[in-house]
């Protein structure tokens, strides 16, 4: 094991050094990495249709196999459990090889590797070009990285059900069109990538589609995907109206030509975000993401925690200068993202599923994603989505673990109770060690407790709300002194859901059941090594980020902590264009807070807050009487109900939007499709058929009347030779 | 005289046309179809008093071609009595739609 | 007295086709019709066509219709008296569009107001050289002689086909 570490760190070594004395960077095979996962999708895919006869029927009616019976198993699971993760790690492999390259040599362009012209049609081109540059490799590795532990936590997850080659083949061709989003040197591309994950989130999302509710889940996330995605498009157009094409290089060469604030760069940027509302799930198209928890928990891991809700994020921090150029866009991308921060935070409070609670904390997180990006602090929206990949994946794996297990102990006695509602959780911290302990790493994390990698992110972007807010030129100031009260209130509230869900979960009494309790077991190492993996990330995963004056001072013990501000200026040529316009436009922003004190402080006054609540929270639900799902029957009332209903979002979108557009299409079904056109084409045939009949009539059969018409004509030749 | 003549064959066509249409039975019908052929013959007659003897030439074919015509007309008409017993033109509808 | 022969042959030519519609019974119709023949043979004469004038009666009036009478005899279609004319909205219908042609025809051919013309004389010289039969014998077996062998196995295939179809037993 540590042979193969020290031969890969010296292959890493080695072709860094080549870089540094060549002075520029080498991509690495960067097709192949795009390739391996669409190849594991095709080996798979077949694999599944080969095996689809033997398994059609089980996968329809939505059984797993006989868990006693495990002989059937291997036909159907030995090559994907090799392929499925193992493309996943090579890619990633891959991925560190160029990412190492990267960072010997001081890449100043992006290195665009080109591969075929996809459309050539007059003055619109678009290459079939990947590009390598410091945004997309941090993308990149977060994806393989992240993809590739997830994979391996399927293998033990999906062991029991019939479609396994099918799921790993649908994961292979996200994270296919994942990496076709970030790599890829142009709008259009990307757009590739943004449809094709869209695609795959929803053959992923009704993964057991003989369930009529989980299949209505991925249409609706698909569905309302589409609703954002006509954004994008209008974006892009917009985009090449005004400057011919869409890659990325030339683009933003050409991006000083944009008036700041003006109409034209404004509307680009509102239209891009509108896209990104629809993938990243912001008010008000978030709909999709809490029914997307239909889906098995190692997808909503991946797709709705690290991954393709990210996509949005990605797209506004690879737009920077253009976001730069419009502070009209960025106040309300970041209006928005705080609103929501706040508002699934709210929902948050009141859920009972495990897996809704994650789904709005995601909401939530995203919204922060969005605030960061939003004031203008990219690196530190694009440092959030690493840090929550990190804990969100690993919160939604530990679910996916505590799931299994109760799965495992109802299915042992054949209850029907719910897997995964919290009320008949509790006190899994005894069977479920391991499981409990990452997960509590995780929730300090998100919480923004020091020194774990959510504190150092989310603090981040709270502290650059408010620095911004008083900069010399801010458009809006007390607006962000507004977003910034806001995002410290929802990161309270993210403190106090999380740990409610924790203290229901694992701690307290066990309210599962009499029988059920001694089929309560620790996940399988195939599923609690990578959570193990991403609970170190999680730790450690935020000091690579860490601002001068906290590293300094009380938040790296006095620089003792190996800390360093690194990826901030490892992302300084991506937004180097962005800070320029915002240089000059709105003067440099402040280093004090809105209510005056520094960034140390307010970083030490927030977590020391988040800290209290946790440490309340836990006494509070402690002291709360819970009961099982089947002996609570207590109603909830007032406020709380309509948190727990989701404030009637969904029921209000029914009303207003879904039912009306049924109405419509079935009248244009009915009166439009079957009545008038259907009816012209039958009255085609019918007129035909009447004229045949019509015609019919001269076969008289009688000799007289052929005679007659034959005079008739005679009469008609003479007439006609005569005039 | 050629005018004349040329009218009254035109009368006797158009007779002998309203015969074919009208009558029912069989044989008047084709003493109609005679009636008419033999005012074709009339007007190519009058006609020949214009234009020279190939009338009357034409006229002698025509004839000859009748005398033909008639023979086998009714050799038809008579096996086709020998199925139906009658000579109604009415009742040999197979042709109807 | 030519003209007045001329419309008297032609009150008959008219008299008995009008009668060969009308009549009831088909010998009467065939009577009628050998009126009418007799009567257009005389006309012919007034044309200056003897020789047709005489082959009508021989060929058509003789032969044709004793044909024809022989059928009638025949198949015993004598007897039954029966109205065979079809009436209502179709002798209407067929009386008018006949009606139309006549006027097309007599407007065409009666507005020529021609008496006789250069033709004329050259089948009087035609007639004054070779006689009345000579004159059309000339024409018929130097220039025409195709046309009239081909008529000739014309007429052969008529009499075997007759015999062919009018067979008991084919």
């Amino acid at each position: 094991m540590s042979g193969v570490l020290l031969s890969l760190a010296a292959l890493v070594q080695g072709s860094s050094e080549a870089a540094n004395e060549a002075g520029h960077f080498e991509p690495f095979l960067p097709g192949l990495i795009v390739l391996l996962p669409l190849l594991g999708f095709i080996a798979n895919g077949y694999l599944s249709l080969r095996h689809a006869r033997v398994s059609a029927d089980s996968v329809r009616s939505g059984s797993e196999f006989d868990l006693s019976d495990a002989s059937s198993r291997p036909s159907t699971h030995t090559l994907p459990t090799w392929i499925g993760p193992g493309v996943m790690g090579a890619a990633f492999l891959i991925t560190l090889v160029n990412f190492s390259r990267m960072l010997g040599v001081h890449l100043e362009e992006a290195v665009v590797v080109h591969y075929w012209t996809w459309i050539a049609t007059g003055t619109f081109s678009v290459e079939a070009a990947l590009q390598l540059d410091q945004l997309s490799i941090i993308m990149m590795m977060v994806i393989t990285g992240v993809g590739t532990l997830i994979h391996v936590f399927s293998v033990g997850y999906m062991k029991d059900d019939p479609g396994y080659p099918r799921y790993f083949a649908y994961l292979n061709l996200f994270v296919f069109f994942m990496l076709v989003l970030v790599m890829g040197s142009s709008y259009a591309l990307m757009f590739v990538g943004w449809e094709g994950v869209g695609l795959c989130s929803y053959l992923l999302i009704g993964y057991w589609f003989s369930d009529r509710e989980k299949a209505d889940a991925g249409k609706k996330a698909f569905i309302v995907n589409r609703i954002g995605d006509v954004g994008f498009l209008v974006a892009m157009f917009l985009l090449f109206k005004n400057f011919g094409s869409v890659d990325f290089i030339s683009i933003f060469h050409d991006a000083d030509t944009l008036i700041y604030g003006g109409g034209l760069v404004t509307a680009i940027t509102l239209f891009f975000f509108i896209g990104a509302i629809g993938k990243s799930a912001q008010i008000p198209l978030y709909v999709w993401l809490p029914d997307a928890m239909a889906g098995p928990t190692p997808v909503s891991a991946l797709i709705h925690a690290a991954t393709m809700v990210t996509a949005g994020v990605y797209l506004v921090a690879r737009s920077s200068v253009l976001f730069a150029l419009a502070p009209f866009s960025s106040a309300i991308v970041a209006g928005v993202g705080v609103l929501t921060a706040l508002f699934a935070a709210t929902i948050a409070l009141k859920q009972n599923d495990i897996k809704k609670v994650l789904a709005y904390s995601t909401v939530s997180q995203l919204g922060y994603m969005f605030l960061g990006v939003g004031v203008g602090a990219y690196a530190a929206g694009v440092f959030h989505l690493m840090t929550h990949a990190f804990f969100k994946a690993l919160l939604f794996l530990g679910s996916g673990a505590v799931i299994h297990s109760m799965h495992e102990a109802y299915h042992a006695t054949h209850s029907h109770e719910d897997a995964q509602d919290m009320r008949n959780m509790g006190g899994l911290h005894r069977p479920m060690r391991i499981t409990c302990i990452t997960m509590w790493i995780a929730t300090l994390a998100i919480a923004g407790i020091w020194p774990f990698a959510g504190f150092f992110s989310k603090d981040e972007i709270i502290w650059y709300a408010g620095a911004w807010a008083g900069a010399e030129g801010a458009p809006y100031p007390q607006l962000y002194t507004v977003y910034w009260m806001l995002a410290l209130v929802a990161a309270l509230l993210t403190a106090f859901y999380m740990t409610r869900m924790m203290v229901m979960t694992f701690h307290g009494k066990n309210r599962t059941g009499e029988k059920e309790q001694g089929h309560l077991h620790e996940a399988p190492p195939v599923m609690w090594i990578p959570l193990a993996v991403l609970a170190l990330l999680s730790v450690f995963g935020g000091w690579i980020n860490v601002p001068e004056a906290l590293s300094s001072g009380w938040a790296g013990l006095g620089g003792l902590l190996p800390m360093s501000e690194w990826l901030h200026h490892w992302l300084e040529p991506i937004t180097a264009q962005a800070h320029r316009v915002q240089e000059v436009n709105l003067g440099k922003y402040s280093y004090y807070a809105p209510f005056g004190g520094g960034e140390a402080l307010w970083a030490a006054i927030s977590t020391i807050l988040a800290g209290t609540v946790v440490f309340l929270t836990v006494q509070i639900v402690r002291r709360q009487e819970i009961l099982a799902v089947k002996d609570d029957a207590t109603d909830l009332s007032g406020f709380s109900k309509i948190l727990f209903n989701k404030y009637y979002v969904d029921e209000l979108y029914d009303r207003v939007i879904v039912q009306p557009i049924l109405r419509i299409s079935r009248f244009c079904w009915r009166v439009i499709d079957a009545g008038i056109i259907d009816g012209a084409v039958n009255a085609v045939g019918w007129g035909s058929k009447g004229a045949g009949w019509l015609v019919s009539m001269f076969q008289t059969g009688s000799i007289n009347t052929y005679a007659f018409i034959l005079t008739v004509g005679v009469l008609f030749v003479l007439g006609a030779s005569l005039f | 005289m050629i005018t004349e003549a040329l009218v009254l064959s035109a009368i006797l066509f158009v007779i002998g046309t309203f015969g074919v249409l009208v009558r029912r039975n069989a044989m008047i019908m084709f003493l109609c179809i005679e009636l008419q052929l033999n005012a074709v013959n009339l007007s190519f007659v009058a006609f020949s008093r214009l234009f020279g003897i190939e009338g009357q030439i034409f006229v002698f074919f025509v004839m000859t071609v009748a005398a033909a015509e008639a023979a086998v007309g009714l050799a038809i008409i008579i096996s086709i009595f020998r199925h139906y017993e009658t000579v109604n033109v009415d009742s040999f509808n197979l042709l109807k739609w | 007295m030519a003209p007045v022969l001329f419309y008297m042959f032609a009150g008959l030519a008219i008299g008995g086709a009008i009668g060969v519609v009308m009549a009831k019974s088909p010998i009467g119709s065939l009577l009628f019709m050998v009126t009418t023949l007799g009567a257009m043979a005389g006309t012919f004469v007034l044309l200056e066509a003897h020789f047709l004038a005489a082959i009508q009666i021989i060929v058509y009036a003789g032969a044709i219709m004793v044909l024809f009478l022989f059928v009638i005899m025949l198949l015993n279609l004598g007897h039954d008296y029966q109205k065979d004319l079809k009436g209502g909205a179709f002798a209407v219908m067929s009386f008018g569009v006949t009606g139309v042609i006549a006027g097309f025809l007599a407007q065409e051919l009666g507005t020529t107001g021609i008496q006789d013309g250069p033709g004329g004389a050259s089948i009087d010289a035609l007639i004054a050289e070779h006689g009345a039969v000579g004159a059309i014998a000339t024409e018929l077996y130097t220039t025409y002689v195709v046309p009239f062998e081909i008529t000739g196995i014309l007429l052969l295939v008529a009499i075997v086909g007759a015999l062919v179809l009018a067979k008991k037993e084919v």
